[in-house]
């Protein structure tokens, strides 16, 4: 009985210090949410008030207004959405060709690709840049998506996958003397739509909040990804004339990602949980 | 085993093994990309370390291990090191920790749990100019949010981003609290793999929850803890966008990163041979993290056995 009672009260209290965290963790989410609803003079005497009037919406109107934020963002979505529908073909062409199809060298070629997974962005980006500068592919759509493709962790996710999918469905496709292009297209790709949610997911997340890249690539504001472009409006930051204007910032485009991730959780907690751990 | 055999001898060819040279179309379109985008540049980069080139002109010249050799001379390249590696060891350790204790005390059906997860995760799906802008925030000296809190409870405000030994712990807790979540998630894998049958039977022996932890739960997930704590050093090394936006390096280059000093020797001061050889340095570090975790495995598995 009595380890019982000391295991319930073990589990309240472990749940009441975690709560406590949870808070403090959405805390700064909170305070930067309620004082961009403030006037920017306000702001620059005291920032210790939080739910008292005077409101604003001064803040937001002046992100829609001044800057090329919405520019930006459909910046962002072509390139976010185009490296990961581009990333999922040529990754689930490659994890068929690795999973299911024979040729000399291939178990090599395997390692080679695999190999990529330990090669950091900065070893690339120098390169890359000249390459990208002689091709005359800066401050374009392609200068953007292109460097995103060559991802070997897609081809390592889909070959796994694709290694499990039951081989009885596929030869009996074969034998009806279909073409493996069928076989992959009608019987493989419809049975891999979960972990094509997950690469997507993480394709799609990583390609918006990339920095490093379109830093060196977009040198021109309107070729600029939402990412980048919020960043190069804070370099006067130290004066912090217009907190309010910050803060709103912040929020204007934290809320889209954290909406749209409350929406889709689950997937992206079973493409995480799913896919990192063997 | 069978399929070692040449497909004539087989009793009854498996579809799928002897389809010659087809396979490789499939491969073809990835690894183009992959020769073009990864491995040229790479072999490239190794190549430009080698040399003396300038942006402008793009004319290089042979200049043998010169760079790395000036490197190590160069007191900016050896602190930016030692910031990265101290970076990476400030933040490995509290995510392996944080992230195990939110993974166990969040282990659990629930709508409740299933709110915190989301909680903690949550700040992962921003990107690192939102991330920077809020702790600024956070941190502004005087009407920062710590300044009020800390007002608040009668002490004297500090302004850790311009202060030469809090500014690295505080971009460490900053990215903490974005990153935390990717290491949760592991541990909460890793923890659902552990047979509940275990428990039970430690539950009836009385086991104390520490000591059921020492040697059920922590045994049982070593390969977890050692995948989240290299991964995470691997990624922490790499730190760029969370020093340049939040303190540009400073205050006295206390928090210039590795990359940032690869970055500003490429595209300040226009020395591609050296920046190329700055970022070499980085891949070692990596690789050497790599092996590390390769040896760890193998003396995991050693303790296993």
């Amino acid at each position: 009985m009595n380890p019982n009672l000391t295991n319930r009260w073990g589990n309240r209290v472990i749940l009441g210090v975690t709560i406590a965290a949870a808070i403090v963790w959405v805390a700064p989410l909170l305070w930067v949410l309620l004082l961009s609803f403030k006037p920017n003079e306000l702001l620059a005497q005291r920032t210790d008030i939080l739910l008292a009037p005077p409101y604003t919406l001064k803040n937001y109107s002046d992100i829609l207004g001044t800057s090329l934020v919405f520019r930006w963002i459909a910046n962002s979505c072509v390139v976010a959405f185009g490296q990961t529908m581009l990333v999922l073909l040529l990754s689930s062409l490659a994890g068929y060709g690795f999973a299911r199809t024979e040729f000399p060298g291939k178990t090599w070629l395997y390692r080679f690709v695999l190999a990529g997974l330990a090669v950091p962005q900065t070893a690339v980006v120098i390169p890359l840049h000249r390459m990208f500068a002689d091709l005359g592919l800066h401050n374009s759509y392609a200068g953007l998506i292109l460097p995103g493709l060559a991802a070997p962790f897609g081809v390592f996710l889909m070959t796994q996958y694709f290694k499990a999918i039951p081989r009885d469905l596929e030869e009996a496709a074969l034998l009806d003397n279909a073409s493996r292009w069928t076989v992959f297209t009608r019987v493989i790709l419809p049975l891999s739509l979960p972990v094509q949610a997950t690469l997507g997911i993480v394709t799609f997340l990583s390609a918006w909040n990339d920095y490093l890249w379109p830093l060196i690539s977009a040198t021109q504001s309107d070729h600029y990804t939402l990412t980048l472009g919020l960043a190069s409006t804070q370099t006067n930051f130290a004066q912090s004339e217009g907190l309010g204007f910050l803060m709103a910032q912040a929020v204007f485009a934290a809320a889209p990602v954290l909406v749209l991730y409350a929406y889709f959780q689950q997937y992206i907690v079973a493409a995480v949980a799913g896919t990192k751990v063997r | 085993m069978m399929r070692d055999l040449p497909s004539s001898v087989q009793a009854k060819p498996r579809l799928g093994t002897s389809t010659g040279w087809i396979g490789l179309l499939f491969i073809a379109p990835f690894l183009l990309c992959y020769l073009a985008l990864l491995v040229w540049p790479l072999l490239n980069g190794f190549w430009l370390s080698f040399h003396a080139i300038d942006l402008l002109s793009n004319m290089g010249r042979w200049v043998g291990v010169t760079n790395f050799i000036d490197l190590l001379q160069d007191e900016m390249f050896v602190r930016s090191a030692l910031n990265s590696l101290l970076f990476a060891a400030l933040c490995t350790p509290v995510m392996v920790i944080t992230g195990l204790a939110l993974a166990l005390a969040l282990n659990r059906p629930g709508r409740t749990t299933a709110i915190l997860r989301g909680i903690f995760f949550g700040a992962g799906v921003l990107s690192v100019t939102i991330v920077t802008l809020i702790w600024r925030l956070v941190l502004l000296p005087e009407r920062g949010l710590l300044a009020n809190a800390m007002h608040g409870m009668g002490m004297a405000a500090v302004a850790p981003l311009n202060h030469e030994w809090l500014a690295l712990p505080a971009v460490a807790l900053a990215t903490v609290w974005w990153g935390i979540g990717m290491p949760m998630m592991l541990f909460l894998a890793s923890l659902q793999q552990i047979p509940h049958d275990v428990y039970e039977a430690a539950a009836l022996d009385n086991t104390s929850r520490w000591r059921s932890f020492r040697h059920i739960t922590l045994p049982a997930i070593r390969h977890g803890v050692i995948l989240v704590a290299v991964t995470q050093m691997i990624a922490q090394l790499q730190v760029f966008g969370q020093v340049q936006l939040l303190t540009q390096g400073g205050p006295n280059n206390s928090t210039r990163s590795l990359v940032m000093f690869v970055y500003e020797a490429m595209f300040e001061q226009w020395q591609l041979g050296y920046a190329a050889a700055g970022a070499q340095a980085l891949f070692l570090l990596m690789l050497a993290g790599m092996s590390l975790q390769g040896w760890l495995e193998r003396r995991a598995g050693k303790a296993q056995a």
